[in-house]
């Protein structure tokens, strides 16, 4: 059995990851349920899913209630986010493992949040609940309650991760990398929202310019929802997408929440050192008065 | 709102009338597990595009059964296991709306997703969710159209 910290599993090793520690296997999970150290928390899309059925002793977090602040648009403060780690029964030193929905776009964009107040130890199940799932593990209906913990207040560091509309202008003026993970359609300006999704109110689409169109999904694959193999991941942002490890990127979409998955993907399995969330994304931009935009 | 089915608009008042989200999630939930998917006679998979609900990423299908006296009974097939709230919503049209006369069920808005789900829905769900709503509408107003009525 690998460790609750940095040995990575021999099944996800052999992909070739930058930093294969950052993800388990639903084995993985099914041998640690009962580990002190660990938390398994879900998040998802559709907020009857963990109520419906979860992993037995997982936890949830709420990608709108536990993570964003209730009145402005900004994630919590560390209040907020000490109290919801203790609530969760985390210390810094648990890990937290998270999986979820939609081949854990929202469990990456929760483990984002965590990596916000430096809490680190934290992984994504690879494949998440549809694996778990299609594989006929145990779900259970009870939601847990875990001995509440006196996490510390930590210092919300948004440097590393984060970028907001400055950081973005300055990345533009740097001539910086931008990924735009959205749809082609979402890319190209024919849309201004998701295919099947409602408009979430940008005022102009297309792209900000130089950015180059790589729609989260690709780094997964569809049957199983387990993150490609290195050198796929390689081809598709490298050989595709013209991206180097040396590279200071920029990922957005809409919200944010997808390009955390493909912040993930550059970040841990390729080993990007500089790679950058833009939660403000394209509701933001396409919404900015003056903001460049290339259709 | 009035003139919405009775059915439809306790349920509602009764969501409206709470305040704790886990509550609103084990109805909801409830409500899932009394899912009937459509039955064979009156639609068999592969179902047919035209009964696809827009913007539903559960892959839910929508069709309408005669019942006697013009109404209609409305089914649904949910061909994601993991579309739990499209099946909540699913049992709750069957439940609420089958039966009704055609301007009852013309009145419902698709917006009442938010009073039974409540507004911490994301975009896509939302947008799911009210497909189901305007397949019911749909379905209604061609079937009143056929039957030479005016909805």
């Amino acid at each position: 059995m690998a460790s609750a910290t940095n040995e990575a599993e021999p099944a996800i090793a052999g992909r070739g990851y930058a930093l294969p520690e950052m993800l388990v296997t639903t084995r993985w999970v099914a041998d640690h349920l009962d580990d002190p150290a660990v938390r398994i928390v879900e998040s998802d899309e559709d907020p009857l899913l963990y109520a419906a059925g979860h992993i037995p002793g997982a936890a949830e977090v709420d990608w709108t209630r536990d993570l964003n602040d209730p009145v402005v648009r900004d994630y919590l403060d560390s209040g907020r986010f000490a109290d919801l780690a203790s609530r969760l029964g985390i210390t810094p030193e648990t890990t937290v493992v998270f999986y979820g929905d939609k081949s854990n776009w929202w469990a990456c964009y929760a483990l984002w949040v965590f990596r916000l107040f430096g809490h680190t130890r934290a992984k994504i199940m690879d494949g998440g609940r549809l694996k778990w799932t299609k594989e006929g593990r145990p779900m259970s209906r009870e939601t847990p309650a875990f001995p509440r913990t006196d996490y510390p207040a930590p210092v919300r560091d948004d440097a590393r991760d984060r970028a907001l509309r400055d950081d973005v202008v300055a990345h533009l003026d740097a001539g910086g990398a931008l990924i735009d993970v959205r749809s082609p359609e979402e890319y190209s300006g024919e849309r201004l929202h998701m295919p099947d999704y409602p408009n979430e109110g940008a005022l102009r689409g297309g792209h900000i310019p130089t950015a180059k169109n790589v729609p989260w999904a690709r780094a997964v694959n569809a049957d199983t929802g387990e993150f490609k193999s290195a050198d796929a991941l390689r081809e598709i942002y490298e050989s595709g997408a013209g991206l180097s490890p040396t590279d200071d990127v920029i990922a957005y979409c809409r919200i944010g929440e997808r390009s955390s998955h493909t912040w993930f993907a550059l970040k841990f399995l390729l080993g990007y050192e500089r790679v950058r969330n833009y939660d403000g994304s394209w509701t933001e931009w396409g919404n900015l008065v003056g903001a460049p935009i290339e259709k | 709102m009035d003139r919405i089915p009775d059915r439809l608009r306790d349920l509602v008042d009764a969501f409206s009338a709470m305040e704790d989200r886990a509550e609103r999630v084990q109805e909801l939930i409830a409500w899932a597990d009394r899912f009937e998917p459509v039955p064979a006679s009156v639609a068999a998979s592969p179902y047919p595009e035209a009964a696809r609900v827009p913007a539903c990423e559960s892959e839910a299908f929508a069709f309408a059964e005669p019942l006697a006296g013009g109404t209609l009974r409305y089914r649904f097939a949910v061909e994601n296991p993991q579309g739990v709230s499209a099946m909540a919503l699913a049992a709750i049209l069957d439940e609420t709306m089958s039966g009704q006369p055609a301007e009852r069920v013309l009145a419902v808005d698709p917006g009442v997703v938010y009073e039974l789900f409540g507004r911490e829905l994301s975009m896509g769900k939302t947008a799911g969710l009210m497909g189901m709503i305007q397949m019911v509408r749909a379905l209604t107003r061609r079937h009143a159209e056929a039957a030479g009525a005016k909805p």
